[in-house]
């Protein structure tokens, strides 16, 4: 029974729609997933030796040890949205002759080999590894990846229990964050208790058995709750959520393209991928923290330029790409009825405007890092808003893959061909560019000035381009109704 | 009303649809029936122009479809699901319909209100997003809202599948009705033999992309359909009947 289900999974990776992909996209994926483990390899291998230098006094296992509990409760948390129990699958095996009880086991057993535990064992079996070498005992060590394991097979059950409700992912969320706190502030030695009790782990080899009984336990946990709702209307219904209707009465300031903007704001905020999307932009006002606490960056290279460009446009970028495939679904309504393309085109322009406002202002806190910063994010504000805007929403006539926005949000490459690659090259190199160049040959302040120019200059002219795209838009028409309809894209 | 001219679309050099000449008049209930492939869907994207013509071109209401779009304010359709807007609630998408096509709360809800039977309370105010709505349901959401805005031509693409047999019943009386009141143009097409000769005053056969048969409905036109897609032209040779 077990070896047909596994001969069907495996059909059923090789036949899907999105194996079956431009062969560019299906590189860059893989690509990005070989590097990925590579990159957690190569940290399991030399963390030994870079807290060893950091350090020098303690165990490098010790140490590692008391983050293990940030570990276990940043991977619940991630896993929250990552990672859900496949049962829809199972639909057409309800009325064939097989024991529900096997179904169940079937895809909880699936869930044991799922890609996010291999992650955690590309870091920590490496570690075994240097940690042998370095003469730790075998026995303990291999009993230590043994718990290791049991705690990674522990968080993939527990995140299915945890999965069905929302309160518990506040739980897990603040728990983490006041584990952190408590430690900031030195208010309780959260990690020295989780290095104790994770160093135990390799002190002594029995106590292996506790996560790897954990596992067992939640195993059977979900097991029971399976099995009972192996029902078409229980555990394989999909949720509807209730409908909330809204007006967004204040849109009509916007004139007439206020019934298209309350569409873009009801196509975000009611699909799951959308709204994610708003969640991760907001949180990219972080990003250029990463930049500015680097001190390898001076003010003269063009990667503060990126920055400015990457955190004041995420939305543009993450929104825009996909106009008009976020209407894909709806697409040949759209043509066929009495919609002026132009406004259609206005309203998204102005959806992103706001967008790279708001987070323009997000961004100001930076003038921490100095008044340069402030210029060069409000440069590059203005920059995507007369120049970047424009070029997204031209190399928008270019899509034709559909994007079906039922469909979750993580991980989600539908709509992505080569355009969305092309794309990053003139959104990024030209700003890139041409600061590297003014602010190496003139100024800083020659080139700041040149970025608010192009801006400003391409907000005046934005009646002209808008009337460029619409042709362009009108163009491709046909080919963009044919490829939305194509739903194995 | 509807002209078509030498209209004819390939794919792949394989010919999909041949129409020399078609006339549709203002206020005709035109029915279009024919087997899978015939090109019944092919010949109302070309209207809607989401598709090109390979050859030839449509008029509607003396507006050639492909080259100007004057044709949209007065025109309007619904093909499958995919003229619907999932993450709307029923309500709106009839709005936002109704402001495309100039219409506005208050005109729209007046509408709906010839509707409730139709509905038969399972569309509005019940707090569901199109995409959760049963098929049939979705259905009759679209229909409706290609009544919106006081249309010239209305094209309705199978609408009697999915549907319940009370709400077709239904359906059959409001077609009927806007041919013969308001003048409105309805093109209908069907698999269903029976509604087609019930509701529309015209039916014309396609297969494999030609127009085969041309007819005005008449007591005898649901037998004459009949052998015409039971295989066999001549009475004599009448599959049985039991």
């Amino acid at each position: 029974m077990f070896k047909s289900f596994s001969r069907l999974q495996w059909k059923s990776f090789f036949r899907s729609s999105s194996l079956g992909k431009s062969l560019g996209v299906k590189l860059m994926m893989g690509f990005f997933a070989l590097y990925f483990l590579a990159m957690l390899s190569v940290l399991g291998s030399t963390l030994f030796f870079a807290l060893e230098k950091i350090f020098p006094d303690t165990d490098p296992l010790a140490t590692l040890s008391q983050y293990l509990g940030y570990w276990v409760l940043a991977e619940l948390f991630l896993r929250y949205f990552m990672q859900k129990l496949p049962v829809m699958d199972i639909k057409p095996f309800l009325v064939l002759p097989i024991q529900k009880s096997s179904i169940a086991h079937y895809i909880l057993g699936r869930s044991a080999v799922s890609f996010y535990n291999f992650l955690a064992l590309f870091f920590f079996v490496p570690f075994g590894v240097v940690l042998l070498i370095k003469g730790y005992v075998f026995l303990n060590v291999f009993f230590w990846i043994l718990g290791i394991i049991g705690v990674v097979l522990s968080i993939n059950y527990i995140n299915f229990i945890i999965n069905k409700s929302d309160k518990a992912l506040i739980v897990v969320g603040t728990l983490l964050l006041a584990c952190y706190g408590f430690d900031y502030f030195q208010l309780l030695p959260i990690r020295a208790y989780a290095g104790g009790l994770f160093y135990a782990l390799y002190e002594n080899p029995f106590y292996a058995m506790l996560p790897l009984g954990l596992a067992v336990l939640s195993y059977f946990v979900n097991y029971s709750y399976l099995r009972k709702r192996i029902f078409l209307d229980v555990s394989l219904k999909k949720k509807t959520a209730e409908a909330s209707s809204s007006e967004l009465a204040w849109t009509r300031r916007f004139g007439a393209i206020a019934p298209f903007l309350q569409l873009d704001l009801k196509l975000i905020w009611r699909n799951k991928r959308t709204r994610s999307q708003v969640f991760v932009s907001l949180g990219m006002a972080f990003y250029g923290l990463v930049f500015y606490t680097m001190e390898d960056f001076g003010m003269q290279s063009g990667m503060l330029v990126f920055v400015g460009i990457f955190m004041t446009g995420v939305f543009l970028m993450n929104f825009g790409q996909f106009i008009p495939a976020w209407d894909s679904a709806y697409y040949s309504m759209m043509m066929s009825q009495n919609i002026p393309l132009r406004k259609y085109l206005e309203s998204k322009a102005a959806l992103i405007s706001v967008s790279i406002g708001i987070m323009f202002l997000l961004s100001i806190p930076y003038v921490y890092f100095g008044w340069d910063s402030l210029a060069i994010n409000f440069s590059c504000a203005l920059y995507n808003l007369g120049v970047n805007v424009p070029v997204i929403l031209f190399f928008g006539s270019m899509n034709k893959k559909r994007i079906d926005l039922t469909k979750s949000a993580l991980s989600n490459m539908q709509g992505t061909s080569a355009t969305q690659f092309l794309v990053a090259l003139p959104l990024f190199g030209m700003p890139m560019a041409i600061y590297g160049l003014l602010s190496f040959f003139i100024s800083f302040e020659a080139a700041i000035i040149a970025l608010c120019l192009l801006g400003i200059i391409g907000f005046a002219l934005r009646n002209i381009w808008l009337n460029q795209i619409t042709k362009a838009y009108r163009k491709k028409k046909y080919v963009m109704i044919a490829g939305f309809k194509e739903r194995n894209s | 009303m509807l002209t078509v001219q030498n209209l004819t679309k390939k794919y792949l050099g394989k010919t999909v649809l041949n129409i020399e000449q078609l006339d549709i008049p203002k206020g005709q209930s035109f029915g279009l029936v024919g087997n899978n492939g015939a090109g019944k869907t092919t010949f109302f994207s070309l209207l809607l122009d989401l598709i090109q013509p390979t050859t030839g071109h449509i008029e509607n209401h003396g507006v050639q479809v492909d080259q100007s779009e004057a044709w949209k304010p007065y025109t309007s359709a619904f093909i499958d699901e995919s003229f619907l807007i999932g993450y709307l609630t029923p309500e709106e998408y009839f709005y936002f319909i109704g402001e495309l096509r100039n219409q506005n709360k208050a005109d729209v809800d007046t509408l709906l209100m010839n509707f409730d039977d139709f509905f038969h309370g399972e569309i509005l105010n019940q707090k569901k997003y199109l995409r959760d709505l049963s098929k049939g349901n979705q259905k009759k959401a679209g229909i409706v809202a290609s009544f919106i805005g006081n249309p010239d031509v209305v094209i309705l693409d199978e609408p009697f599948a999915n549907l319940d047999p009370t709400t077709q019943i239904r359906l059959k009386g409001i077609i009927k009705d806007l041919a013969s009141k308001q003048g409105v143009t309805v093109l209908v097409s069907s698999h269903d033999l029976i509604h087609v000769t019930e509701v529309c005053e015209r039916i014309v056969v396609l297969n494999k992309g030609e127009i085969v048969k041309d007819i005005k409905t008449s007591e005898a036109t649901l037998k004459e359909l009949e052998s015409f897609f039971g295989g066999s032209e001549t009475p004599q040779d009448e599959i049985p009947t039991l």
